[in-house]
């Protein structure tokens, strides 16, 4: 097992600069989500701990040892792919011992069989041994292939978006099962997904990155509840966060044309005490309050129904933000609504950088 | 426009029998959503529906006429494909002219309706694009705009947002409900996402094994699944499945045990009368997540249980709570169960429980009176 | 997974003690040895030989005559009637290939039964000896017993005597020789094109044609125009047909013409000077062809 480390690495490709000044450090046993777009540089970062590209500077470190000069062998860190790459023609029994009969190690034959049955009963694929590979469906490939990953034993394990090829419903069981076999294994896991819902359900420990950068490093409740800037912000959460260019005056603040008007409470109003002029709002959807109480007057502009409850898109003048409702609650499209946002749920952001205030201040100190 | 009627449709991929007597009608100006796992026939369906595929028996119908011997060109109805299918060696503005061109427009018609859909779409400003200058999510409104450009009677998409990235599929969802609504085009679409389905659709079609499920709103699919595969396949995370035996008794008047007496909940007394008027072997209980009631203190009528594991999603959090060997999921506030190996006092909300024979796997259409102001979360 | 499989060739090869760099030369080394020796060393000698009055018959001394020997060649009407058949004979000979071998791949691209066996038999031409092709049409064309006159009532009309048909006459065993080849590179692309371009197009209600034009066409362009250089570079220097099997003087190619310089006549310095003329001129059509083909790619 391992403890990843990443110091001021930056890597470039051509002209292109792919990570920026990235320092990112990984636990002993830790479940690491790195979250980003396409194209923020997750699937870099995972080539550079492998060993299949090396930093143009900074260090790489396991277990506090600089393997900028290792090779991916050396390093011993399996990695699992988006896509399966299993060998078609062999039996899933022939593709799990294929690792254990490199040159490199030698392993006695009850070794072999001891470690493929239990990587078959951890991963629930037993009954599979002795198909060929090209006869399974895409999320039992995808136990194989992670069952090549774990006969290996090795110091961590890179997953780079291995659920985005399965469909919803079994992306859904296998993240309860990856955590779980992470969970049992007590190993370092390393998983790279564009998808928030995955690095919030599984992560002990989340990193946001946007174009090369790290924009925040912190735990699910941290990264939702207290998001450093407005990209994380309307990253993570499923509707993303509502935001709106508003002014802030003696701990109030108006937002929507004056329409709606509040003071702040709580955390924020703490943050940003002293500050008057232009920010930045946001607020979550759930933190939009819809009832005949609440002092702003809105149109339903879109209703999406989940199930358990309604995303409904509101509109005041030409803004348009979210509140969820619930299941029961009768909108029908064009329909007249009062709402409101609770007023120690805003977050505050500044309105050039973006940046958090709560964060913007210990910057300052 | 166009009302689409499908009628007995059945379907060989050699011996594989892929489509099974489907009847199914699609209203005009209705969106439909085609849900299912993968090989379930969904795809197959709409590419029948498009001319892409024949059928063995059974009639398609689009305003009553049928069209199961036309070919696709003759159908009139557009296709968004998953992986785009754009002209790779066209412009963007090209290649939403192409069907136009292809019928032998006005050069001066083609291009004030290229531009048309291209302002609704907003890519008006990559109109001189090649396909492979584009990112995914341009691409597929590229596609879009070729599909909507000449008006076609219906819109049929095979998974238009499944290659794209999970907060552009967010974006694209709304924006695709919007064309709807915009184009009132009757319109079926593809996908396994049941998110996807729910916040789209004005009605859900669920397919398994090439047989279609369920037909309905994404409310009633969601309260009143007919049978477990339903159950399970609509709603996230996943609703709780667990074998029950109901017996007479206890504080409520009746009782759920789960399992072999893992757990005991108190239920409604006129449960057991109900379900003597069903046949059924044993019983599957199916509760979701919101359906279970959580208290972090002791509570009459709770049963005492432990968090195993807990997923924080922001807006609220999923706790696995240990019955014996099996996990039962709740739904909480974010934050309400701190750490893993607490113990919490748990009920299920009768209102919301589902019971379903174990062999057939059919609901067996139990509404027990809905609580008030039980839901959480 | 793939990643594993890399690690463990890498490792492999370290054990052994080569390197990725010591591996890549004994591939190389070879081939560059042998390309020295028979192709570039000759080169330059017959560069030099250009620029002399060398006749390989006699031993006389060889005097250095500058650019005589181009200057000369440039100014004769002759070589420009050789290089005005050749033309007729490359555009004739290359077009018919195209035209044949592309319309043989679109019939050839779909569902039929047989289809590798009729791929493999229309494939035979091209498998066959230049010099035996040669001598079996030569007898297909024979004015007094070949099945062509035969076949088509034209009673003794000499195809391979008649100043104006001839060229023709070879160019028509040229194509069949060769038109398997393009239609070969033609279903390579053909197939290439993916189905859901097709069933995009269908939905689009294009017609045959017009998805023929706009989305065929267009898409196997490239390749197509690599078998086009191809035929191109080689019906330029084409010998062995038109030498096998006409005499005639509206026959007589650039490539004929040379090598009765070179072999007949024994002007190896002037013959040396006209090759090296042949192969600018075929590098300046070659040339031509990659830029489009370039042009086309791009899209």
């Amino acid at each position: 097992m391992a403890h990843v480390r990443l110091e001021r690495v930056t890597k470039t490709y051509g002209g292109v600069t792919a990570l920026r000044d990235l320092t990112l450090d990984i636990a002993d046993g830790e479940f690491f989500v790195l979250l980003g777009p396409t194209g923020a540089g997750k699937t870099t970062t995972l080539r550079l701990i492998a060993g299949l590209d090396k930093p143009t500077s900074g260090v790489v470190s396991i277990d506090g040892q600089d393997v900028n000069d290792w090779t991916a062998a050396q390093r011993d860190i399996a990695l699992v792919f988006q896509y399966y790459s299993l060998y078609p023609r062999y039996t899933v029994r022939q593709n799990l011992e294929f690792p254990l009969k490199s040159k490199v190690h030698s392993y006695s034959q009850s070794e072999i069989d001891g470690r493929i049955a239990s990587a078959a009963k951890t991963l629930r694929i037993d009954h599979l041994l002795e198909r060929k590979t090209d006869k399974l469906s895409g999320g039992e490939m995808q136990r194989v292939a992670i069952g090549r990953a774990i006969v290996r034993e090795p110091r961590a394990f890179l997953m780079d978006e291995p659920l985005s090829n399965l469909d919803a419903k079994l992306r859904e069981a296998l993240r309860s099962e990856l955590k779980d076999l992470q969970m049992k294994l007590g190993a370092t896991f390393l998983f790279v997904t564009h998808d928030q819902i995955e690095a919030m359900s599984m992560g002990d420990k989340v990193g946001v990155l946007n174009e090369g950068r790290i924009a925040q490093i912190g735990t699910p409740y941290e990264i939702y509840n207290s998001p450093r800037d407005v990209f994380v912000a309307s990253f993570v959460g499923s509707p993303a966060m509502n935001l709106a260019a508003g002014e802030l005056a003696n701990g109030r603040v108006s937002a929507l044309s004056g329409k709606l008007d509040a003071t702040l409470a709580g955390e924020a109003a703490r943050d940003t005490s002293g500050y008057s002029g232009p920010v930045k709002l946001g607020i979550r959807a759930e933190d939009v309050v819809v009832g005949p109480d609440q002092p702003v007057e809105a149109r339903v502009h879109h209703v999406e129904n989940h199930g358990v409850e309604q995303i409904v898109t509101l509109r005041v003048d030409d803004h348009l933000f979210k509140a969820t409702v619930p299941a029961t609650l009768r909108m029908g499209i064009e329909d007249s609504v009062q709402c409101g946002w609770s007023a120690d749920k805003i977050h505050v952001f500044d309105a050039q950088t973006g940046v958090g205030f709560a964060y913007r201040e210990a910057k300052a100190a | 426009m166009a009302e689409i009627a499908l009628q007995n449709i059945e379907k060989y991929f050699g011996d594989n029998y892929v489509i099974r007597k489907l009847n199914l009608t699609i209203a005009h100006k209705e969106f439909v959503v085609l849900l299912g796992p993968s090989g379930c026939g969904k795809t197959t369906t709409l590419r029948a529906i498009a001319g892409l595929e024949t059928i063995d028996t059974g009639d398609i119908r689009i305003d009553g006429k049928a069209v199961q011997d036309l070919r696709a060109s003759d159908r009139d109805i557009a296709f968004v494909f998953q992986l785009f299918a754009l002209y790779p060696h066209l412009t963007a503005y090209d290649n939403i002219a192409f069907p136009l061109r292809a019928t032998r427009e006005s050069k001066a018609e083609v291009d004030t309706k290229v531009r048309a859909v291209a302002r609704s779409l907003r890519i008006e400003h990559l109109l001189n694009q090649r396909p492979s200058a584009l990112s995914g999510g341009d691409m597929q409104r590229v596609a879009i705009g070729r599909a909507l450009v000449r008006r076609p009677k219906a819109m049929l998409m095979d998974e238009p947002i499944g290659a794209l990235d999970a907060a552009l599929r967010e974006e694209m969802r709304s924006e695709l409900k919007r064309l709807h609504i915009e184009n009132d085009s009757t319109t079926v679409y593809v996908t396994h996402d049941q998110v996807e389905a729910m916040s789209l659709a004005d009605r859900i079609a669920i397919m398994n094994d090439g047989v279609l499920q369920q037909v309905g709103t994404p409310g009633e699919v969601y309260q009143y699944p007919t049978n477990l595969f339903v159950a399970q396949f609509i709603g996230s995370p996943v609703m709780n499945i667990l074998p029950a035996t109901v017996r007479a008794g206890g504080a409520d008047g009746a009782e759920v045990v789960i399992g072999d007496g893992d757990a005991v909940f108190g239920f409604p007394a006129d449960l057991p009368k109900r379900l003597e008027a069903k046949s059924y072997d044993s019983l599957v209980l199916g509760v979701r997540p919101e359906g279970v009631i959580i208290s972090t203190t002791e509570t009459a009528g709770h049963v005492p249980v432990e968090a195993h594991i807990i997923e924080p999603l922001g807006a609220y959090d999923i706790v696995d709570l240990k019955i014996g060997e099996q996990l039962l999921r709740a739904r909480t506030h974010s934050g309400m169960v701190e750490r893993v190996g607490e113990t919490v006092w748990a009920r299920l909300d009768a209102a919301q429980t589902h019971f379903f024979d174990t062999k057939s796997g059919d609901s067996l259409n139990i509404r027990l009176g809905e609580e008030n102001g039980t839901r959480q979360a | 997974m793939a990643v594993i499989a890399r690690l463990e060739s890498d490792t492999r090869a370290a054990a052994r003690g080569w390197s990725d760099l010591t591996i890549r030369n004994i591939f190389i080394l070879p081939t560059l040895a042998f390309l020295i020796v028979f192709n570039i060393f000759p080169l330059i000698y017959s560069l030099g030989y250009s620029f002399t009055d060398f006749r390989a018959s006699v031993n006389d001394p060889v005097n250095f005559v500058g650019l005589q020997n181009y200057r000369e060649l440039l100014n004769d009407p002759n070589i420009w009637r050789n290089f005005t058949v050749t033309a007729q004979y490359v555009i004739v000979s290359v077009g018919g290939q195209v035209i044949v071998g592309f319309g043989l791949a679109l019939l050839l691209n779909r569902k039929i039964p047989f289809k590798g066996l009729i791929t493999t038999l229309l494939l035979l031409p091209m498998m066959m000896s230049m010099a035996v092709v040669g001598l079996f049409w030569k007898l297909l064309y024979d004015p007094s017993w070949g099945i062509i006159n035969y076949a088509l009532g034209l009673g003794s009309f000499d195809w391979l005597s008649d100043p104006d048909v001839a060229l023709y006459a070879v160019a028509i065993t040229d194509i069949w020789m060769w038109a398997p080849f393009v239609m070969l590179l033609s279903l390579a692309g053909l197939s290439a094109v993916p189905q859901h371009l097709y069933e995009a197009a269908a939905i689009d209600r294009a017609g045959t044609w017009y998805t023929f034009t706009r989305i065929t066409l267009p898409l196997v362009a490239p390749i197509l125009i690599i078998a086009i250089i191809f035929r191109t570079m080689e019906a330029f220097k084409s010998f062995d047909l038109p030498f096998i099997m006409s005499g005639q003087p509206t026959t007589e190619m650039i490539s004929i013409r040379l090598y009765k310089m070179a072999f007949q006549e024994w002007q190896t310095g002037r013959s040396s000077a006209l090759a090296y003329i042949v192969l600018i001129v075929v590098l300046a059509i070659t040339n031509i062809y990659v830029k489009y083909l370039n042009k086309v790619k791009e899209r």
